[in-house]
């Protein structure tokens, strides 16, 4: 409770958490120990230092944005694995060392993130951290077993290792993110981790591959081949690039084209907005995947589209006002006009149960959470609108908690009075 | 498309012939199998994971890569050998002759493009470190040569089995044959990386490019699915006014059509079918009293119907990729001797989208019932559309788009029953949704074709 009243306050205090500091702490005396040590031994291979350097800052330059916020830098990833996991330039053994991959690898991220920096972005550097904790493993199990050792020898022999540590590379990247995610989010951690690997799998598939790509490559035409060999790696980020452009566009679409109830009188501005805000925080409390959430979004921008087929719009546009058969005709028919869409049929489904109450007699036939979610959002919205005065909001979350006998789901109303507590963190 | 006439037949049997010929006659002595074999298993799984872009019109499948690195690796016959593997791929979609014509070009081009490899020098077997850069040479023509002979032999079927009204896909064919050029450039690095990793080479270079195809198609999923939310949700507002549903839709068609007749880019053509779409989005602020009287209008009536464009624009202003179709939507109104709104642009000053949805909006409303009139016959309303040219519309696009009636035909709406109000709308708006969506409209208008091997026949 203490931590939500100092955060309502509007101290940074996510960047002093424990976890993060943890993992800035240890990426920190990690570069530091190698940096020295590079420093002081002195580089033996000069020229696949600069080429994967620059391989790596060029990536960090060409960052690529994920769906759900997410950023990830696809060639800089597999171009410090292949430096870890070189074998051969050429006809020449790889001399790197340890300490050298987990400097070059630093100095390139720093370098390429530099530009973004300048430019005003967030510098991210959980990923950066993350990932250089990740390359750092890789390269100290990896850089001992190429000195002499059988695995080594053949191809067959040595890329099942290789593919074991670039599998291992990734689910130290992927759970880092999901715990800072988690975190960030107030998320659960299982729930995020499994999005998060649904997120990342694709993409992490291409960039170990291209990893592998890297080491081999070398070994046949030496380093002029590391940056070709990024090309596949370079048409997966372009078209994941295209992807989450459009995601992003979609929901831009149906929050714009949401607010046609609003220019046509039906319900207060900003109405739909703030509904599907505080759905989808309440979703995210009690514990829904990315997913749902997002379709939970789509439902709760959509619910009140239904209010279209009134000849003239309810006083104020609030719904909790109107008799239940009037407002299981308004569901309806805002579900049937999503169905036209016929991609939509989930949340076709999730606005058509909204009007549905929460009786626990009807065990079994119970609208699913998000309806429930919907119908609490929306009741408490049409209460207090877009007032932010804390008394009001305590007023209505204890009008809906008389009402979860009947109407709505008390898990649901519980959730949205934690939410509603921590409001200014949620209302930005 | 059902049947042929025998000229495409005859098109399409010689190819199969030729290339049943280059395969058949060899000479297979020194072809190495065991790239033939990896190659020709790379090219299946290329064939089946081809992706379907754009409602049906274009696929997109990665078969060059193995081509190509064939060329390299077990030279022409080799190369025709792993081409025909296309037959097995596991891909709904082609019909029998299609996927024999498919295989048999893709045959061709391998063959041929093997020996323009041979004869600007290069040598075939797994390159050596030393091979490079004098291979990228050959390569490169084989690439080229490959990608000239696949698109004449494609085009010569389009061409034999095209369809009326089917506009000229240049653009298109231009930005797929520069893909498939890089697609191509791939197969030396197959080759390249042959010699440490053997059948495993293809394999993972394979992985990033599954992964983009995997986004492709996520990308082009949402494309369809933000299409058919718009519509969905621009009838949903339509319903309102049962005079004018479906509207939208047709004014989305008719610009389309415009856009297509005058050579419109692709993208500003899917850009002008969305402002198409979302033109009237801004009546939903009009008072219902008022869109559907069926007297003259008061001064302060028709200031809030003057009001629509500017009300569609602010509902639609935050969608980012709307651009130009913003423009158009506000603009819409606006007449070529500057007697519109909101603005009073005359001439040039308005924008190119607004001048061809004036032409579409007009059409619609006049070929459709209103509360207060009748719908007119389609001649009468062309009639009236060259009598307004120059002073409310702009020729150009008016004579773009007679042209296009008079070749495609217009499809005028059903005029709504007595009675029917908008509480009974619902029912009746579903129904109609089937009939109108936007992939149908397009599916008329495009000639399927599937690159680079046609789809339909």
């Amino acid at each position: 409770m203490a931590r939500s009243v100092r955060e309502a306050r509007g101290f940074p205090l996510q960047a002093l958490n424990s976890g993060r500091s943890l993992l800035f702490l240890c990426a920190g005396v990690l570069l530091a120990a190698c940096a020295a040590q590079t420093a002081a031994a002195g580089v033996p291979d000069v020229a696949s230092a600069l080429v994967f350097g620059a391989l790596i800052a060029f990536g960090e330059l060409l960052r690529l944005n994920m769906p759900g916020d997410r950023e990830a830098s696809p060639i800089a990833t597999a171009g410090s694995l292949g430096y870890a996991l070189l074998v051969r330039i050429g006809d020449q053994p790889a001399v790197e060392t340890v300490e050298q991959v987990v400097t070059v690898t630093a100095l390139g991220m720093i370098v390429g993130a530099l530009p973004h920096l300048a430019v005003g972005r967030p510098a991210r550097l959980e990923g950066m951290a993350a990932r250089l904790l990740a390359v750092a493993c890789v390269a100290g199990v990896f850089r001992p077993l190429t000195v002499g050792t059988v695995i080594t020898r053949h191809w067959w022999a040595e890329l099942p290792v290789m593919i074991s540590l670039v599998v291992l590379a990734w689910l130290i990247e992927t759970v880092t993110a999901a715990l800072i995610r988690a975190d960030a989010l107030r998320g659960r951690f299982g729930v995020t981790l499994v999005d998060e690997i649904r997120v990342q799998l694709p993409l992490g598939a291409a960039v170990g591959a291209s990893a592998l790509l890297i080491v081999f490559a070398a070994e046949v035409m030496g380093l002029a081949a590391v940056a070709v060999f990024t090309a596949p790696l370079l048409v997966t980020q372009v078209a994941l690039r295209r992807y989450a452009g459009i995601r992003a566009t979609y929901l831009q679409t149906v929050r714009a084209l949401a607010r046609v109830t609003e220019i046509g009188g039906y319900v207060e501005p900003g109405h739909s907005d703030r509904v599907s805000r505080l759905a989808v925080a309440v979703g995210r409390e009690l514990g829904m995947s990315e997913a749902a959430l997002l379709e939970l979004e789509y439902a709760a921008l959509m619910h009140d589209i239904g209010q279209l087929s009134l000849r003239d719009p309810i006083p104020g546009g609030a719904t909790v006002l109107v008799v239940r058969e009037e407002q299981r005709r308004i569901a309806e028919y805002g579900a049937e006009v999503i169905q036209q869409a016929r991609v939509l049929d989930p949340v076709a489904d999730i606005v058509r149960r909204q009007s549905d109450p929460c009786r626990p007699a009807a065990r079994g036939q119970e609208p699913p959470l998000s309806s429930r979610i919907i119908r609490a959002a929306n009741a408490f919205d049409d209460l207090v609108g877009s007032s932010a005065e804390a008394s009001r909001a305590s007023a209505a979350v204890e009008r809906l908690r008389l009402d979860t006998a009947s109407e709505y789901d008390p898990r649901v109303v519980e959730a949205l009075s934690r939410v509603v507590a921590r409001r200014p963190l949620v209302n930005h | 498309m059902g049947r042929l006439w025998w000229g495409a037949w005859l098109y399409i049997t010689a190819v199969v012939v030729a290339a049943v010929a280059v395969t058949a006659l060899g000479p297979y002595t020194g072809v190495e199998w065991a790239p033939v074999v990896a190659l020709g298993l790379l090219q299946i799984v290329s064939e089946s994971t081809a992706t379907v872009l754009r409602s049906r019109s274009v696929a997109w499948s990665a078969t060059s890569i193995a081509s190509l690195a064939a060329v390299v690796l077990t030279g022409p016959v080799g190369a025709a050998l792993v081409s025909c593997c296309t037959l097995l791929g596991i891909r709904r979609g082609p019909s029998p002759p299609q996927r024999l014509f498919n295989t048999a070009m893709y045959a061709l081009s391998a063959y041929l493009a093997g020996h323009a490899f041979l004869l600007s020098g290069g040598h075939v077997g797994t390159p050596e470190p030393s091979s490079f850069p004098g291979i990228i040479g050959p390569f490169v023509v084989a690439d080229v040569a490959h990608v000239v002979i696949n698109f004449a032999l494609l085009g010569g079927v389009l061409w034999l089995t095209r369809e009326p009204g089917a506009g000229s896909r240049v653009d298109l064919h231009l930005k797929l044959g520069i893909t498939d050029l890089g697609y191509g450039a791939f197969g030396l690095l197959t080759a390249a990386l042959w010699k440490v990793l053997g059948p495993f080479a293809p394999v993972l270079l394979l992985i990033p490019l599954l992964a983009a195809r995997w986004a492709v198609a996520q990308f082009a999923a949402q494309q369809r699915a933000q299409a058919a939310t718009v519509s969905a949700l621009c009838q949903a507002v339509e319903t309102k006014d049962v005079y004018t549903r479906g509207h939208s839709e047709r004014v989305s068609r008719g610009s389309v059509m415009i856009a297509r007749e005058i050579g419109m880019r692709t993208e500003r053509v899917e850009a002008i079918r969305y402002a198409g779409m979302l033109h009237d989005v801004g009546k939903l602020g009009v008072p219902t009293s008022v869109l559907q009287k069926s007297g003259s209008l008061t001064d302060e009536e028709y200031a809030a119907i003057q009001l629509h464009p500017m009300c569609g624009l602010d509902i639609v202003r935050d969608i980012g990729f709307l651009d130009e179709a913003l423009a158009g939507i506000m603009h819409h109104h606006e007449r070529i001797d500057g007697r519109g709104y909101p603005m009073g642009l005359a001439g040039d000053e308005i924008p190119e989208f607004a001048r061809v949805l004036a032409v579409a909006d007009a059409f619609d409303a006049m070929t459709s019932t209103r509360s207060y009139r009748g719908a007119r016959p389609v001649p009468e309303a062309v009639a009236e559309l060259r009598k307004w040219a120059g002073r409310q519309f702009d020729p150009a696009f008016v004579d773009a788009f007679i042209a296009a009636i008079e070749r495609d035909g217009w499809k005028t709406p059903e005029p709504p029953a007595a009675g029917d109000d908008a509480a009974d709308v619902v029912a009746s708006a579903v129904g109609e949704a089937g009939v109108t969506g936007p992939s149908e409209s397009a599916g008329a208008i495009d000639s399927a074709i599937d690159f680079p091997a046609i789809e339909s026949m």
